[in-house]
């Protein structure tokens, strides 16, 4: 096995697979904590499939850098998303849910009208379970993943506290001065972001189980905000790396792997979480 | 100059008026009840108080160097907070937030004050346990820690004592009470107009009449009469009903 490994790990791919997965299951996990408290799990879910509206346009129009339609569509759909939360005419979750199922059907529409590749549905499959892409990335890719990565965490480390608070009483943080609706924009933005990253790690139906997974196994095992951040952080990061490295050993896809041992260290998290007895 | 002044305030949503033609102030030391029916406006105006919404009329003064944002607030409890892992220390400190400017991290003064007012309000030892396991009372007093970090002059209090049952709605009261003899401003919106006359220096009264005043000059006003019937017409139905128990 480990004679196996060494051979992979050889291959350049390999390696920038590892890191690309590692870093954008560190950055999924950090604000998938405050979606969760904010009811807002199924965002991720909504703005996947938006980026995928927005892939198809981009391969559409033949762009090479597809990231230039993806991260401005994503992010807007983002903060309108996130705005709905105060607007009572339609209800956050049906605004999700109208986004989410009406881009996935243009995208589609797009992609089978113009395409021209000669494999449709693997390509379509690709986009939605991430199978393949993970393994072709370029050295650019990773870099540019590398980059906005350091940029997640270090907005997240520098607006600790006025998550925090935002999250856990947007009025009251309001009243004392905090300009909310700008935190608010900055979650939607930085959401955004990690969607467009995690496309290629795992596919768009399945990126918000890298956000909402590691933060509610945290939540099982934590009774404080610090503790199930940096939880979430640590078990996102083990979970893409076993992911990995499973997926290269038996040959499985990549993103469901992930996905998977995500769900089973939430059921292990949830045990634990009994015995000592903590949460709900 | 007082605290807080109201001048010929209209509020309400989407430019539709629920309550007009409010004028009170609120000096230091008050404690003022916002007392009215539900849907009256109370929440509405406490909201304009904190400058979450604007009015759409008038205007609201502040002076005697208070800061717009140096209102301490004590909310009502969320759906969000109910499962929400944070530790009472957390809580606390995020009350501090105003103070910190454009500095990412709290400093060792402002969590030396989350410690006084924690001590203060007796939950000290309730420090590292998580909000979502404390008992109601325990969890308004760990809030009302938290708006104190927030100001050291007016305090607004939201339906301070909703869903606590009566022993400690009556140690609720009575910190409430303590607080305001050592120089903090109370502005508190109540149902609970038995407490209101027995605590506040001065209520306001809001709804179809308005009433500002002091308490001795409610009591013999007309909508405090009309309300103080109401209540006790209310309170003698549900105690032959069995349950007795209004916040």
């Amino acid at each position: 096995m480990i004679d196996k490994l060494t051979l992979y790990f050889q291959y350049p791919f390999v390696r920038y697979a590892l890191i690309v997965g590692v870093l954008i299951a560190l950055c999924s996990s950090l604000l998938g904590v405050t979606l969760v408290l904010k009811r807002f799990s199924f965002i991720g879910d909504g703005l996947s499939h938006v980026a995928f509206g927005a892939m198809a346009i981009a391969a559409v129009l033949q762009f090479t850098n597809r990231m230039i339609i993806m991260l401005p569509v994503t992010v807007i759909a983002a903060i309108l998303l996130l705005r709905t939360g105060q607007n009572t005419k339609i209800k956050g979750d049906a605004m999700v849910a109208m986004i989410s199922v009406g881009s996935m059907a243009f995208g589609y529409l797009l992609m089978n009208i113009f395409s021209t590749s000669s494999n449709l549905t693997g390509d379509v499959c690709s986009t939605l379970f991430g199978s393949t892409s993970i393994l072709t990335l370029t050295l650019r890719e990773v870099r540019v993943c590398a980059v906005l990565s350091v940029v997640v965490v270090a907005i997240f480390v520098l607006f600790y506290n006025r998550i925090f608070a935002v999250t856990f009483d947007e009025n009251f943080a309001r009243a004392v001065g905090t300009k909310t609706d700008r935190y608010n924009l900055l979650i939607a933005v930085v959401i955004a972001v990690i969607i467009v990253l995690a496309m290629n790690l795992v596919g768009s139906l399945l990126i918000s189980a890298l956000v909402i997974f590691p933060a509610l196994s945290a939540m099982r095992l934590f009774n404080n905000f610090k503790s199930v951040t940096v939880c979430s952080a640590v078990l996102s990061v083990i979970c893409a790396f076993l992911g990995i490295m499973i997926s290269i050993l038996a040959g499985t896809p990549v993103g469901s792997t992930i996905v998977a041992i995500d769900v089973l260290a939430f059921t292990c998290c949830c045990a634990a979480g009994r015995l000592k007895g903590v949460g709900v | 100059m007082a605290l807080i002044t109201a001048k010929d305030l209209a509020l309400g949503y989407d430019r539709e008026v629920i309550v007009s033609g409010l004028n009170f102030e609120v000096n230091s030391g008050d404690y003022l009840c916002i007392v009215g029916e539900n849907g009256s406006g109370k929440t509405t105006l406490m909201k304009t108080l904190l400058s979450l919404m604007e009015p759409i009329e008038g205007k609201i003064l502040t002076g005697d160097g208070l800061n717009a944002n140096e209102i301490g607030y004590l909310p009502q409890q969320t759906q969000v907070q109910k499962d929400f892992p944070a530790s009472v220390k957390e809580v606390v400190l995020s009350g501090c937030q105003g103070r910190c400017g454009i500095r990412p991290f709290y400093s060792r003064k402002e969590k030396e004050l989350a410690k006084s007012n924690m001590e203060r309000m007796r939950i000290k030892e309730l420090e590292n346990r998580s909000y979502r396991e404390l008992s109601g009372g325990q969890q308004q007093r760990v809030l009302l820690a938290r708006a104190l970090c927030a100001t050291q002059k007016v305090l607004l209090l939201d339906e301070p004592v909703s869903g606590l049952d009566p022993k400690v709605t009556a140690e609720m009261y009575e910190l409430i009470k303590k607080l305001n003899s050592e120089g903090i401003t109370i502005i508190m919106i109540s149902h609970d107009i038995e407490a209101a006359v027995l605590y506040a220096s001065h209520i306001l009264h809001i709804g179809e009449e308005v009433f500002f005043g002091t308490k001795e000059d409610y009591l013999k006003s007309s909508p405090g009469q009309l309300f103080i019937m109401n209540r006790r017409f209310k309170n003698e139905g549900k105690e032959q009903g069995g349950t007795g128990n209004d916040r």
